[in-house]
């Protein structure tokens, strides 16, 4: 139900930023959601988010568990903070971040590492399995 | 030059802005979600409340009968209130005395 | 031979009020470049939907700010009614946007107090608080809560305003009005003031887009974009207009928020004429389901609300961009080449909060 989507290649994701930058669109953020066991094995599903005029365009990416992720900041140097934070969440490897904070960006010593994801072996979200305990 | 001697004895005549509590206290205002506040005889120990409320500050047993709130996790939001079937739950005004 | 100093500001600082750490590397006294370090009131609430239902999740999602908190529960209600199909009545979308109003009118206040109180005026800042009272009382008389109001939920809001509650509202209005009137002086045509923020952290235009800068930030120099535009809740019936200025600088952002109180003001006192009778919620059932991108217009700025429903009564992700998180990059651009006097008061006219950014 996202106005507006459209789906690229991992390989495309710098050429198409690359695109939206110099049509004149303004960077909003970056989602990251755990998809689960669900999709090819272990996917997370990475959505970049586009504003022009108020109206908001997204280009969807599903990054398989282990890959890397290319890090936009040479274009758009406001997402290297949201990279950095999914860095630290999901323990996506991501590279060639303008700056990099090496996991410690929103996290501290004793916080549990990458919290966001969901825990092995269990289905993803699509199956709707809520999580247990506060 | 003397624009403050208007000032100075305005404030010499003029009684405090404050009030002097806890001898004078303010009464409550009639919208606030103050504290809590359960009827006993109504209650049909459901745990209707228990199971919706937000922050888990409610805990309601069947046999013995009990309905527990802890003040401190309670957030006021009212959310036990509206699902209450018996109508039994309610929110006063004033500020909760949890001595 | 200039010497190179690297001083952390924060994340205790007697100026601001929410911690964040920025790592100045100085060159004498000027500010060569600055590294932001945050995660110190990291709480993790978006994991928290995996515990709480959808109906639940609207007073955690209240919780993000203790600011901006109501228009964080419009934004996501917003978002699961349109991934439902519900059809909000017109007297709730009014109410909403009188609560937003007033909840901008608090912000400002404050935030102004503060940028007072960080070059030294701390008589304005406690008079600015004293007027924020005012608006503190109305929204604990018709809301139930001086902050977190608590009055949203799915499908429209859980109180209405009777009469007493308009004519609390109208006087409240009217005495604000005069109190403004009355602090435009000192803080806007005084001579030290300007001093401390005429050409203080400027910055251009295309910088400001190029950083992705939103809110009064970037309609201080000359963007003029407001989510409020877009006609959500019933700002499309209220003819508004968003208030911008060219300069960049501190002074402008100022400017721009203090229009901004005197235009929140305009749109209660329309959006009371104007409100219809209606009933002011409708039942909701089921559970969401799809995936939908919500965005409202903050005191600072735009957020974003990203929200995937499965079909249980859990949303399967829940993600919010702050507008303070949009901002920063933003302020790592203002504070190369000023003072460090002026770091600060710089770091305050983007009104950061901290808490936002980091959930």
């Amino acid at each position: 139900m996202l106005k507006n989507l459209i789906e690229i290649n991992l390989d495309h994701l710098i050429g198409a930023v690359a695109a939206k930058r110099a049509a004149g669109y303004r960077f909003v953020t970056i989602t990251c959601s755990d998809l689960g066991e669900a999709y090819l094995g272990g996917a997370y599903d990475i959505l970049y988010h586009f504003d022009k005029g108020l109206s908001l365009e997204t280009l969807r990416v599903r990054l398989p568990k282990g890959s890397e992720l290319p890090s936009i900041s040479a274009e758009y140097f406001a997402a290297l903070l949201v990279e950095n934070e999914i860095k630290d969440l999901f323990g996506i490897a991501v590279t060639g971040l303008a700056l990099d904070y090496e996991g410690r960006f929103l996290l501290s010593e004793g916080a549990p590492r990458k919290p966001f994801r969901r825990p092995e072996g269990t289905a993803g979200p699509e199956t709707g399995s809520p999580g247990e305990g506060c | 030059m003397f624009n403050f001697v208007g000032n100075v004895f305005r404030n010499l005549t003029r009684k405090p802005a404050t009030r002097p509590y806890p001898y004078q206290k303010r009464a409550p205002i009639a919208g606030n979600r103050g504290h809590l506040v359960i009827d006993p005889a109504v209650c049909v120990y459901c745990g209707l409340c228990s199971k919706r409320c937000p922050a888990r500050a409610l805990a309601v047993t069947r046999k013995p009968n009990t309905w527990t709130l802890d003040p401190y996790r309670c957030i006021l939001c009212g959310y036990c209130v509206e699902v209450c079937p018996k109508h039994c739950l309610s929110l006063k005004p004033e500020h909760g005395d949890y001595s | 031979m200039a010497k190179i100093t690297v001083i952390p500001f924060g994340p205790q600082h007697p100026v601001l009020p929410e911690p964040i750490q920025l790592r100045l590397e100085l060159k004498d006294e000027k500010v060569v470049s600055a590294i932001p370090a945050l995660g110190y009131v990291h709480r993790g609430l978006e994991k928290l939907v995996e515990t709480k239902d959808y109906l639940q999740t609207v007073y955690l999602v209240e919780r993000v700010c203790g600011i901006c908190s109501f228009i964080h529960s419009v934004a996501y209600c917003q978002g699961i009614e349109e991934m439902m199909g519900v059809e909000v009545p017109p007297r709730a979308r009014f109410l909403r946007v009188i609560w937003s109003e007033t909840h901008r009118l608090h912000s400002h206040l404050l935030w102004l107090g503060l940028l007072a109180d960080s070059f030294g005026f701390e008589n304005l800042f406690m008079q600015v608080w004293r007027a924020r009272e005012a608006v503190l009382d109305l929204q604990e008389s018709t809301a139930g809560s001086r902050v977190i109001l608590g009055v949203c939920c799915v499908g429209g809001v859980r109180r209405d305003i009777d009469e007493a509650g308009r004519d609390q509202i109208k006087a409240t209005l009217d005495r604000l009005e005069q109190d403004l009137h009355r602090i435009v002086k000192p803080i806007l045509k005084d001579y030290s003031v300007q001093h401390r923020t005429v050409g203080v952290g400027q910055i251009s235009r295309e910088l400001t887009f190029e950083r992705g800068a939103v809110g009064p930030v970037a309609r201080a120099a000359g963007i003029a974009q407001d989510l409020r535009q877009t006609g959500y809740a019933a700002y499309s019936e209220l003819d508004f207009q968003p208030v911008v200025e060219t300069a960049g600088d501190c002074y402008a952002r100022m400017l721009v928020r203090f229009r901004e109180m005197s235009q929140s003001i305009e749109l209660i006192r329309r959006a009371m004429e104007r409100m219809p009778v209606s009933p002011i919620s409708v039942p909701v059932k089921g559970n969401p389901d799809g995936e939908i991108v919500s965005r409202v217009e903050q005191p600072r700025g735009e957020v974003v609300y990203y929200l995937k429903g499965n079909g249980s009564k859990n949303l399967a992700r829940m993600r919010i961009r702050t507008p303070t998180f949009a901002n920063i990059p933003a302020l790592l651009a203002m504070l190369p080449g000023c003072e460090l006097a002026n770091v600060p008061v710089i770091t305050l006219s983007i009104d950061p909060c901290i808490s936002c950014t980091e959930r």
